[in-house]
């Protein structure tokens, strides 16, 4: 199965290459990506070259690591806080980071010369962390960090930092649209300095996670029980909720905020594999990132004028999980 | 098993608890032996559960000592301690739709290194207590789509898969029938009498605590009423102060157990007992 996803993800990411304004046959994609990598004597045609390499291959780069991290941190932060709906914005992640960047936009409009291209992620991504930090610390008053108490944390914080938005949105007047724009999602600036600090904080993110498969298993046998089995819950919950927060808050500064991957991606897999943590969080990062290489090319190269990807995520796989939601309940099974 | 510093597990001295300022143990003072099974009985919000979370390590007292073996309980890793001792919850809820076998094996968790997977021996010992519970059969079934008794069936065996000197049951019979809860805790009285399992029960059903239990517990509000064995402890006097109702307490011939029947006492006796 990892094999056959990771095939899928890479045919994926090079048919995506073929696909734009001006059309590549997937033989000249691989004679640039091989070029470049290993430095192959067969030379690739040199419009090419730059198209693949400068224009689409970060964007696809970025589409697949955003896509496999959050489908990733979807499964750990169901696993840890034991619940099928929650994802990587559940504890209010998105809300702060798009807090952060709607603070730069403001900030511009009032004539503060702030660089667009690294302010909107750095603060982005200072938004997210910090509101990390403070539903963790209202949360930690219950010393066992139950995951009722986590996730009520989230949607206090999430809620006051949404009207705080809104409060930006207000003084931002006629420019209100930039926000608008970044808060629905996009790819379309990426650069290779947005995939190079992607990447290492991906993978490093993602060997931590895998790291504590079993334990995540056993954290659906609820806290309780957990903890009779050696797993200590407080310290695994503080490792993953840091590890996957700084994950999605990276992702999020370089593409915005991009729902339901988190949610489907994991939810699918489950029903495919089963629910062991130990393939699922590897298989996530693969599913998500051809789910999200797939969203991207369908709006950058397919539709006719490019739609926000949040946007699209949402529209293909909200319904989608509906459908998927009744049919669970018409099967029987309570829950999810 | 492994070798015994002391012919004592648990020694508590005045330990007490509380939630939020309300006290739910006072001053108790116990001690459990090796290869003994205790009943630990009361009226709900006793101090039943709390007892056994204090044992396990998921809470700490607040006021006194815990000792486990020959230092004090605290000192214990988790993972040293889950070697040890297995808890059987109340209610036993598992997400996501993981199979009995996945669940059953997950309890092999403290005996394994971080990447190991598990061994032969691990296996055969899954398979044993799947076949001392009678889940053998449910083995690939989906525990989301459990009832209530198969459910609780696997929580056992779960706790068994652990291999532990001790099993903490938290009325973890509650939601079976008559025969499973005949099967299981015979089952579980045989590991006593015949491997030296300690366990500790917290029980609702006086007779069922009689045909199980070698020595009760009776807590009532958080203070020890009085502890010993089935014969010292199981009158009718005790049992009228732990629950306010009339008992009579009779050895049965066709079980071979003491039994108990009550009534709602007079209700002159029942003002004095408020």
């Amino acid at each position: 199965m990892g094999f056959v996803l990771f095939a899928l993800l890479i045919a994926a990411m090079v048919f995506s290459a073929t696909m734009g304004y001006m059309s590549l046959s997937a033989g000249e994609v691989i004679k640039v990506v091989l070029h470049r990598l290993i430095g192959s004597g067969v030379y690739p045609d040199p419009v090419a070259a730059a198209v693949v390499v400068d224009v689409r291959l970060p964007r696809i780069l970025a589409a697949a690591i955003v896509g496999g991290v959050l489908a990733v941190c979807g499964a750990v932060f169901q696993a840890i806080l034991r619940n099928p709906l929650a994802d990587p914005y559940t504890l209010g992640i998105s809300s702060g980071a798009a807090f952060g960047a709607s603070l730069v936009i403001v900030l511009q409009v009032f004539g503060l010369a702030l660089p667009d291209g690294l302010s909107i992620p750095v603060f982005a991504f200072a938004g997210s962390i910090g509101t990390l930090f403070v539903v963790l610390a209202l949360a930690s008053g219950d010393r066992r960090l139950s995951s009722t108490s986590l996730i009520l944390s989230g949607v206090i914080v999430a809620a006051i930092l949404s009207a705080a938005i809104g409060f930006l949105k207000f003084l931002a007047d006629e420019q209100v649209g930039i926000i608008i724009f970044w808060l629905m999602g996009s790819f379309s600036g990426v650069s290779w300095t947005n995939i190079t600090v992607l990447i290492p904080i991906a993978f490093l993110g993602l060997a931590v996670c895998m790291l504590y498969g079993r334990e995540l298993n056993i954290m659906a046998t609820g806290e309780r029980t957990a903890a009779t089995l050696g797993v200590n819950t407080v310290r695994l919950r503080w490792i993953l909720l840091l590890t996957c927060s700084l994950m999605t808050a990276v992702c999020v500064s370089v593409s915005g905020i991009i729902g339901f991957i988190g949610l489907i991606v994991p939810h699918l897999l489950r029903h495919l594999v089963g629910p062991d943590n130990r393939r699922l969080i590897l298989l996530s990062f693969f599913g998500g990132g051809i789910l999200l290489v797939i969203a991207d090319t369908l709006t950058r190269a397919v539709l006719p004028s490019e739609v926000p990807i949040g946007v699209l995520t949402a529209l293909i796989g909200g319904p989608f999980f509906c459908v998927i939601f009744k049919k669970r309940q018409q099967d029987g099974i309570a829950g999810l | 098993m492994e070798s015994q510093d002391s012919d004592l597990l648990w020694q508590l001295a005045g330990v007490g608890f509380s939630y939020g300022g309300q006290s739910v143990l006072r001053n108790l003072d116990l001690a459990f032996a090796h290869g003994q099974c205790y009943g630990v009985l009361g009226a709900n919000g006793s101090g039943k559960t709390t007892l056994l979370d204090l044992l396990c390590g998921l809470l700490a007292p607040r006021s006194g000592t815990v000792r486990f073996g020959n230092r004090s309980l605290s000192g214990w890793r988790p993972g040293e301690l889950a070697k040890k001792v297995a808890l059987v919850p109340q209610d036993f809820v598992v997400r996501f739709g993981f199979s009995v076998r996945e669940v059953v094996e997950m309890g092999r968790h403290p005996h394994l290194g971080r990447f190991a997977a598990l061994d032969d021996h691990d296996h055969q010992l899954v398979d044993g207590v799947m076949e001392e519970m009678g889940i053998q059969t449910l083995a690939d079934r989906s525990v989301t789509r459990l009832s209530g008794g198969e459910k609780q069936r696997v929580a056992v065996a779960r706790a068994l898969a652990q291999d532990p000197q001790v099993l903490l049951l938290d009325e973890a019979t509650s939601n079976l029938d008559i025969f499973h809860t005949l099967s299981i805790l015979g089952a579980i009285r045989r590991r006593v009498d015949e491997q030296g399992l300690t366990v500790i029960a917290a029980l609702h059903d006086l007779n069922q605590a009689a045909f199980f239990c070698d020595r009760l517990i009776f807590l009532k509000k958080g203070h020890l009423i009085c502890q010993g064995s089935i014969d010292d402890v199981l009158q009718a006097d005790i049992i009228h102060e732990v629950y306010g109702v009339d008992a009579q307490v009779r050895l049965n011939e066709f079980s071979g157990c003491y039994h108990v029947s009550y009534r709602m006492p007079s209700p002159q006796s029942s003002v004095h007992h408020l």
